[in-house]
């Protein structure tokens, strides 16, 4: 603990050991209390840390080198040690599961980079817009907040209902109201399969980048934009040459956050499409999920769940080090 | 940013886009909910042949919704309750005291709040069949087995919050109050909780929303007698008929309490939320 030699502080002193200055050594007392108070406050959440996290992380890299199936999974403990053998499974190319691995993470940074673009798009752009003062600012601020409060799988249902093939909205619209199409093309199934989840998580997502970037715009102040007025700067000017650097250090935060909610996304494809998405629409966490309960093939589970820690790692670990200047961190 | 003309226009444009993509799913779930049944089995109808509230009292009775509910709602007040006490203790050491392992422990909490739930969900659900195995306590399946697993998100997420929330108080309070006789956790409890109420029901209710609509967890390690609504509400679909409109209305009733819970704490939420993120 840091020792500011203030006054109150002092005078705090003075007065507490003054009443508790019954047992022998007041002074050093005092200290080892207050040296061990701030212990005692993390230790629930310390044990509580280590029990669903850390133990687990351990346990999630040791089950990678079993061989744990449906057969094992009951006494995994005394599962066979098979070392390498669930990442050659997990990463040998020609394999059906390695194949579907290259192909779901290929397809998972495809999907963040689609979904993060497109849903910072939406919110800078929304935010941009409910920045100015005008009547009906408030309610549509609200309205805006709606998809990202209302409960992920509420949405996701009622796009599954919007997007059925046989008598959806979306096919009503395009077949019988406005008669872009001729046939009634299946969403849920096939290549289209991927857009649905891009379009479901989009919506979802879109209006928590909106609140971020709205709050950051509040703090820059009005005086630099119409000194940039005075000068002739246009509007696309004033927004790339003020707004954009202002609210840097908000972007890197919720491009982050955003790009990580998005990579590990399990709920909107579980909800779309049960246990098992589509081939052409899986994603990293529902692949995982597949092998370990569906396939019952927990060893290659773990393995696949170490590989996702390893990308997971080396991609923020390059994103911290693209964006933040030497010796600034994410919390300062 | 300075109003012209061409802004105003953009501005007119862009917001009419804009609700467009809000609202067209907020008006296919509140219509469908008020249709009779013969309009939901066919093609999609843009209103309503009439307009009625059967299926809200329908949606009791086709699926278990009151049981789900229930159970949603001893997992997630448990889970919510517990994160909050743990992380206000701990989130008022990390903000008040700098001690060694302080920045570690503030690292792992921020780091574990990166990683999916499918990381530690095939762990825990090891960990909780070797129990049973041992021991006898079932976790899987069992209300006690959610609540952990819950907190994976909820503990990390709100021990980062009411960090925040700690830091951005004066100090000056509780010196104030410690010189007045009270102890460091005198102080904390008597002074620090009663100023940080706003944050730390916004933590609370963030929470709270979160393990309500938790899907993961609650797919693998639930079963008929604790399933959740997040999983409970796929029940409208059957074999031979989906209930577009039951499902519909019984998304109303199971949204509205978050939404209310999520619109009043909004601006404290943000303002945490952001705090980190906007400097």
């Amino acid at each position: 603990m840091t020792t500011h030699a203030t006054a109150p502080t002092s005078a705090t002193e003075v007065i507490t050991t003054g009443r508790r200055g019954r047992g022998p050594t007041p002074a050093t007392g005092r200290r080892r209390r207050r040296t061990l108070f701030p212990y005692a406050l993390i230790a629930p959440a310390g044990v509580m840390e280590l029990l669903i996290h850390i133990i687990p992380m351990l346990l999630g890299v040791w089950i990678a080198f079993l061989s744990l199936t449906q057969l094992s999974i009951a006494n995994w403990v005394a599962a066979p040690f098979v070392g390498l053998q669930n990442f050659i499974t997990s990463l040998d190319p020609a394999g059906p599961i390695g194949s579907q691995f290259y192909g779901a993470l290929l397809r998972t940074i495809f999907y963040t980079v689609v979904v993060v673009g497109i849903a910072w798009s939406l919110g800078i752009f929304a935010a941009v817009l409910l920045n100015s003062k005008f009547r009906g600012n408030g309610v549509l601020r609200t309205l805006f907040l709606v998809p990202y409060a209302l409960p992920g799988f509420v949405t996701t249902i009622a796009w599954a209902f919007i997007f059925n093939q046989r008598d959806g909205m979306l096919n009503r619209l395009l077949v019988d109201d406005l008669g872009l199409l001729t046939e009634r093309p299946f969403w849920l199934l096939g290549g289209n399969s991927l857009i649905v989840v891009i379009v479901v998580t989009v919506w979802q997502f879109w209006p928590f980048a909106f609140l971020m970037l709205l709050a950051a715009l509040q703090s820059i102040p009005d005086e630099v934009y119409e000194a940039a007025s005075l000068d002739g700067a246009s509007l696309w000017k004033q927004f790339t040459g003020i707004t954009l650097p202002m609210i840097r250090h908000a972007n890197v935060v919720l491009l982050l956050m955003l790009s990580l909610w998005v990579f590990n996304q399990f709920d909107v494809p579980y909800l779309l499409f049960g246990p098992a998405s589509p081939e052409e629409a899986t994603l990293i966490s529902p692949l995982i999920y597949q092998q370990s309960f569906n396939n019952w093939n927990f060893g290659v589970g773990g393995a696949l769940s170490v590989l996702l820690l390893v990308v997971l790692l080396i991609a923020s670990a390059f994103y911290i080090r693209l964006v933040m200047p030497k010796g600034q961190t994410i919390d300062d | 940013m300075i109003e012209t003309r061409g802004f105003r226009i953009l501005r007119a444009f862009g917001l009419v886009f804009l609700t467009l993509i809000v609202v067209v799913p907020l008006y296919v779930i509140l219509t469908t909910s008020i249709k009779p049944l013969q309009d939901v089995r066919g093609l999609f109808q843009w209103f309503p042949s009439e307009i009625t509230f059967q299926p809200y009292v329908d949606i009791w009775t086709t699926v278990p919704l009151a049981h789900y509910f229930t159970n949603s709602l001893i997992v997630t007040v448990f889970a919510t309750t517990l994160s909050v006490i743990l992380a206000i203790l701990a989130a008022y050491a990390l903000s008040r005291f700098s001690f060694p392992g302080a920045r570690s422990f503030s690292l792992i909490v921020l780091s574990t709040q990166m990683f999916p739930g499918i990381l530690f969900l095939l762990p825990l659900y090891l960990i909780f069949t070797q129990i049973q195995r041992t021991v006898g306590v079932q976790l899987n399946g069992s209300y006690l087995g959610l609540i952990i697993t819950y907190m994976t998100f909820s503990l990390p997420f709100s021990i980062w919050m009411l960090s925040g929330f700690f830091a951005a108080m004066p100090r000056a309070l509780e010196e104030a109050a410690m010189i007045d006789g009270l102890g460091r956790f005198g102080a904390l409890v008597r002074v620090v909780l009663p100023v940080a109420r706003p944050g730390i029901i916004a933590v609370a209710v963030y929470c709270f929303i979160t393990s309500w609509s938790e899907v993961l967890f609650a797919s693998v390690l639930t079963n008929a007698d604790t399933r959740t609504l997040s999983i409970g509400l796929r029940a409208y679909a059957s074999q031979t008929d989906v209930y577009w409109n039951q499902m519909m209305a019984a998304s109303v009733v199971v949204s509205l309490p978050v939404l209310i819970g999520f619109l009043i704490v909004q601006r404290h939420l943000i303002s945490g939320l952001s705090a980190g993120a906007v400097k």
